[in-house]
């Protein structure tokens, strides 16, 4: 659907910035590691391979160490990278669909729908949300879809009011009021003629929410509220916190995995920024 | 003298919107709102404490040791949980009222009992980190921003977007590894020395002491947001026509800077400390757990550990509830600082 040369024109926009080329590099080794975390270890990050407390880099095999019950630190990063980037990208879908069909209707239909679906947005914005997801999965007990859930249910504010901003303001261009005097259906105007437009600033606001979830997942499994048969990341940190005078390796490699995560999505989110609304990149950069 | 007559005329003006209809009403809109996002957050705790898995009596029951049917139907009976449903959430909103957020069977304390113990400690260090967040975060992005495209902006830049990528609670960690365990500089563990027995200015140096960590910690990431925000902030404010006309009358470039841009750059700023209230509330659950920080954090993390469901939500409800005031207040504040904001 997308013209060949308009996608030239994202590549060499996206390009120029390096900070978003560095960070799709990241993001496409963490991908790299989590889609081959089987082939690459072919245990489980549960089962203990070696003496417990061993250190890094100081055995053949087992680069990252391993941690007090002898499992392997690094099969616990690759096996980690998968839950992370399923949660953060899973979340943000959840995020997104109920941002974006509350916002939809907000901004087209307007008045009283408008007005209501505006209190609730801000009701959900006004709750403290990370403590929020720690009540929701607390109580429909930890797994891989309770955190899913909590973190889309918790996520989606900031979306419905964005893509509400883009109906309100693409309702009265010319090209809609065309279709509704051709008797187009409202929901086939909302979804083929405005909801294309609102895309970019949304795939934009998309990649930077990954990276929050995957921020709010490892806090949730750092709490002990993770799936408990999945290996995280910040199930590792919070696994190791009580022997961190001892052992640092176990609480430093998983933590440095999710700030490179994170930061890798943030960098790649500005770079979509500049590539899809160059007319508000100019500023500051 | 040019200075006081600018304060004398700001604070004529702040004192002009007491007399003001419109601003009135707007608090007073506020205000009601509040109190029904509060209304409808005690409602959804309610509903969340009924889906939380075990029947309240039975655990009650097997808490205090007795599982026979009797006593499960005395209990029952007793906290009103054989009535019908709208009577029991009428019940239970009339509590709430009046404080009464049940009880934890496992720390056999009324919750509000516990919460309030814990929250000045929870107070100080959310205070203390957001301060430290907005004071170090405006102050390195009106730096970035005065040296936009030189190496002390870019440095502020990267620190910046690291800062804003990292797990809170492992920063917090890894800074109690470095000044704690290695350098030995401060503690890291808990807000006084155990056993010390010290009394007043040594007690209060001593909180002081515990509390750097914690609330840097706390504070960092949403010091890279103001950082951010303020820089982008202003880099839009230095454009615009006001600038340009204080620029050409000769304007010293200090004050250029201070009066004309970074006033008018703040508003994003407030509006962000509302936001950040509530992200600071739960961040405080990670600080507190990691630093052993006696405030209504650690709590819900016990609360957690036990499965306490009427402490956790109780520790929920106190927290969206000071978000609410902390909106309130930023609310009004931003009233003070921007005499063009629309009142709707």
């Amino acid at each position: 659907m997308m013209r060949y040369d308009l996608m030239i024109d994202f590549w060499r926009r996206f390009l120029r910035n390096k900070g978003a080329v560095l960070g799709l590099g990241i993001l496409l080794i963490v991908f790299l590691l989590a889609a081959l975390a089987p082939l690459l270890y072919s245990y489980s990050p549960w089962s203990m391979v070696q003496r417990p407390f061993l250190p890094p880099f100081d055995r053949e095999g087992f680069l990252f160490g391993t941690d007090t019950l002898g499992r392997d630190i690094g099969a616990g990063l690759a096996f980690g990278a998968q839950i992370s980037l399923l949660v953060g990208v899973v979340s943000t879908l959840v995020a997104l669909a109920i941002g974006v069909i509350l916002g939809a209707f907000a901004g087209y239909y307007g008045g009283l729908l408008d007005h209501a679906l505006m209190r609730f947005t801000e009701f959900f914005q006004t709750i403290p949300s990370f403590a929020l997801a720690i009540v929701l999965v607390a109580i429909f007990q930890p797994s891989t879809v309770s955190v899913i859930i909590a973190i889309g249910v918790v996520s989606w504010p900031p979306v419905a009011r964005l893509v509400r901003g883009e109906f309100l303001s693409l309702r009265s261009r010319e090209f809609v009021q065309a279709s509704v005097v051709l008797g187009q259906r409202n929901t086939k105007i909302i979804v083929s003629q405005i909801l294309p437009n609102t895309l970019s600033p949304v795939i934009v606001m998309a990649s930077l929410m990954v990276a929050q979830a995957i921020l709010l997942e490892s806090s949730l499994s750092f709490l002990g509220l993770g799936d408990p048969n999945t290996m995280s990341w910040g199930y590792m940190i919070g696994a190791a916190r009580s022997v961190i005078r001892q052992a640092w390796w176990m609480s430093f490699f998983p933590g440095m995995a999710i700030l490179l995560t994170v930061l890798s999505l943030n960098l790649v989110g500005e770079g979509l920024n500049d590539a899809l609304n160059p007319h508000l990149a100019r500023k500051g950069r | 003298m040019a200075r006081a007559g600018q304060t004398f005329s700001f604070l004529l003006r702040s004192s002009f919107l007491w007399c003001d209809v419109n601003k009135l009403v707007f608090i007073g809109k506020r205000l009601i709102q509040a109190v029904f996002v509060l209304l409808f957050i005690v409602v959804l705790n309610f509903f969340l404490i009924r889906a939380a898995p075990g029947d309240p009596a039975q655990v009650m029951a097997g808490e205090a040791g007795a599982g026979d049917e009797a006593y499960v139907e005395q209990l029952r009976e007793k906290f009103g949980l054989d009535r019908p449903l709208h009577e029991q959430l009428f019940r239970y909103v009339g509590g709430i009222i009046t404080l009464d957020m049940g009880y934890s069977y496992r720390q056999e304390q009324p919750v509000a009992k516990l919460i309030f113990e814990r929250l000045p400690a929870t107070l100080l260090l959310t205070g203390a980190a957001f301060l430290v967040s907005i004071l170090l975060g405006v102050l390195l992005g009106a730096l970035a921003a005065a040296r936009v495209g030189r190496w002390a902006d870019s440095l502020i830049t990267v620190v910046a977007l690291i800062f804003y990528a990292t797990p809170l609670f492992w920063i917090a960690l890894m800074a109690v590894l470095l000044f704690s365990v290695q350098l030995g500089w401060l503690p890291g563990f808990g807000m006084e020395t155990v056993g010390a027995g010290l009394h007043g200015l040594a007690h209060s140096l001593d909180i002081v002491k515990h509390l750097i960590l914690p609330s840097l910690t706390l504070g960092l990431f949403f010091m890279a947001i103001y950082a951010r925000m303020t820089r982008a902030s202003m880099l839009e404010v230095v454009d615009l026509d006001f600038v340009k006309t204080a620029k050409a009358k000769g304007v010293h470039p200090g004050r250029i800077w201070r009066v004309h841009v970074l006033r008018n750059a703040i508003l994003p700023v407030v509006t962000l400390a509302g936001i950040q209230a509530g992200q600071l509330v739960g961040g405080a659950v990670l600080t507190e757990t990691v630093f052993a920080w006696p405030g209504i954090g650690r709590l819900m993390f016990d609360a957690l550990l036990q499965r306490d469901y009427n402490l956790l939500l109780g520790v929920f409800f106190i927290s969206s509830a000071m978000v609410i005031l902390f909106n309130l207040v930023t609310d009004f504040f931003y009233t003070l600082v921007d005499p063009r904001i629309e009142l709707k």
